[in-house]
């Protein structure tokens, strides 16, 4: 809303004079940050392919940028050398215990952040820094990685190699919902971000023996095939109606387990699912 | 919510295709679908449940013809795994427009792929159909492999068309014969996962359908999304269909409502049970993996 220029209004009681000042103040923004949330991207040991899936949202970057969130720290993308205060923070690879500044940089995220997020499969289970043993160049000296759990608490999980941009750019927005929207958003916001914050909790293992032991072992699998379809290096196959894991494939990116329909399934979020994914198709126009 | 789920419309119809009906199991609902969308290129090609190296095994497979379709036309009553190759239809097949077909649970996991897209990359917005079978519980081949040539004493090979229906399991041979067993005698076959789904008509789809509650030759088809809607409203439209009201075809919807009542009141009852199936020191129960409360 556009208010008249006072001059053409002359203050004849001082209300006028409050409201000019207001929209003088309102007019100084060179745009209008004040109700977005900040996301910054920690990067520690990972390939930067967590990164690169964000601006894989492509046009759906901007609008995000543009409408719910601004970038305040990111590797090449964002001109800030030391770790700022952010609403949610997105760390991307493992932590390696032989970097102190690993080390440091995830604790100030950890202290600066409101949410901190394990962004793909290294941050959340250690994935393919899993295998590491050193010795290798250019710093055969670091051989210890680990989850960055070990190190911080950590409010939500993304995992998956890499992590997809579909489920950052929802997360984003259920972020900007959970922390700026009305009530019936911050529930909606809560209840989707649930079973990401419970796959927090439950560790920082993951492997392809999930499927064994937390879905078939528990009498639970029924054989829909999501594990295989899931895994980014086709680590998994359907043999006869259930999933087999070729272990020594398995990069430990924990994408099967969280995307199996039987590691979890909200009702309360899925039965809404029309309802939701138009929600986020209207949020991204 | 309610048994049956949240849906527009419900109605009895059978295919107007004939060769459609030569293959189907019941009124050829799901493959007139799709070989309508695919001509009206509502979809690119669809995921079925195609055939594989046994007999009655199926392999997941991505029609894009209508020969491809009526190759998986008909029930196999064991799992095809038709989710291993939802990302893959948008990867190698280069599809922008995917239909899939699939169980109540696999109809959910298709929607879970959607909202929580954790390595699905690139899947949430091609899902253009997704249509739902009514799934009272499903066995492992091997199991069907012992119905069928143990208790039925039939060869898998010689086997032309299986049936589950008033309490019996039948199949029907080739040469004309034909062998039943007692529905309850399967039970001890069905797979474990099954008694905690708690869908029976694939509530989650944009349409679902199955012979229970219409006449033989019929099937039964729920109309539940604004996607479905329009695919359901053109077909219609297109003559794919013939018709009848639900309020007047025998059994009718009440013998749905009641099949999807047992099975969820059933379930849900195993899905309290696992709460407490064991003892902590302490005296109180200990509990299995609950998949509807946390990860």
């Amino acid at each position: 809303m556009v208010e008249k220029p006072a001059a053409e209004k002359p203050a004849v009681k001082p209300s006028d004079v409050i409201v000019k000042e207001k929209v003088e103040v309102v007019q100084k923004e060179e745009k209008p940050v004040a109700e977005k949330i900040t996301i910054g991207e920690l990067h520690l040991s990972g390939c930067t392919g967590c990164l690169v899936t964000i601006a894989d949202n492509y046009e759906g970057l901007f609008k995000l940028l543009d409408n719910y969130a601004d970038l305040v720290y990111a590797l090449t993308l964002v001109d800030v050398r030391h770790v700022p205060e952010m609403d949610v923070c997105l760390v991307e690879g493992s932590c390696c215990l032989d970097d102190e500044l690993s080390i440091e940089e995830l604790k100030e995220a950890r202290a600066k952040s409101k949410v901190l997020v394990a962004y793909g499969g290294c941050a959340a289970y250690g994935n393919i820094t899993r295998f590491c043993r050193g010795g290798q160049w250019n710093q055969p000296g670091q051989e210890a990685f680990v989850p960055i759990s070990e190190i911080v608490d950590v409010d939500l999980y993304i995992p998956s190699c890499p992590p997809c941009p579909q489920e950052v750019r929802n997360v984003a927005v259920m972020a900007y919902l959970l922390l700026r929207g009305n009530e019936e958003q911050k529930k909606l916001a809560t209840a989707y971000l649930t079973p990401l914050m419970q796959l927090a909790q439950r560790g920082n293992e993951a492997c392809g023996c999930d499927l064994m032991y937390d879905v078939i072992n528990q009498g639970l699998c029924m054989g829909c095939g999501t594990c295989a379809g899931t895994c980014p290096v086709r680590a998994v196959t359907m043999e006869y109606g259930k999933p087999n894991v070729n272990r020594d494939q398995c990069i430990k990116c924990g994408a099967c387990y969280a995307q199996c329909p039987r590691s979890w399934f909200n009702f309360d979020v899925m039965n809404n699912y029309e309802g939701i994914m138009d929600a986020i198709k209207g949020a991204m126009q | 919510m309610d048994v049956l789920g949240n849906y527009k419309s419900v109605i009895a119809a059978r295919s107007t295709d004939k060769d459609i009906l030569k293959k189907s199991q019941d009124g050829g609902i799901i493959t007139t679908l799709f070989a309508y969308a695919l001509e009206e290129g509502i979809i690119d090609g669809a995921i079925v449940a195609g055939p594989s190296a046994e007999p009655w095994r199926p392999e997941p497979m991505v029609a894009t013809s209508k020969a491809e379709l009526l190759a998986a036309a008909g029930t196999r009553y064991t799992i095809s795994p038709n989710l291993y190759l939802i990302k893959e239809a948008t990867r190698s097949y280069g599809l922008d427009r995917v239909g899939i077909v699939g169980t109540p649970c696999q109809i959910q996991a298709t929607r879970k792929a959607q909202l929580y897209p954790i390595g699905m990359r690139d899947v949430d917005d091609k899902i253009a159909l997704a249509l739902g079978i009514f799934c009272m519980e499903n066995l492992s081949y091997q199991a069907l492999e012992a119905i069928v040539e143990d208790h039925c004493n039939q060869k898998m090979e010689s086997v032309k068309k299986m049936d589950i229906g008033k309490g019996k399991f039948t199949v029907y041979t080739e040469r004309g014969a034909v062998s039943q067993m007692p529905l309850k005698l399967i039970h001890k076959y069905v797979q474990p996962g099954c008694h905690v789904c708690l869908d029976y008509v694939a509530n989650l789809a944009d349409i679902s359908s199955g012979s229970v509650g219409s006449p033989d030759g019929w099937s039964t088809v729920f109309v539940r999304s604004m996607k479905g809607n329009a695919v359901w409203d053109g077909a219609i439209a297109a003559g794919c269909f013939e018709t009848k009201p639900i309020d007047q075809v025998k059994p009718g919807l009440d013998l749905v409502a009641k099949l999807a009542t047992e099975k969820i009141t059933k379930n849900q009852k195993h899905v309290d049970e696992r709460k407490t199936v064991g003892l902590k020191a302490d005296g109180t129960p200990k509990g299995l993996r609950n998949p509807y409360e946390s990860p």
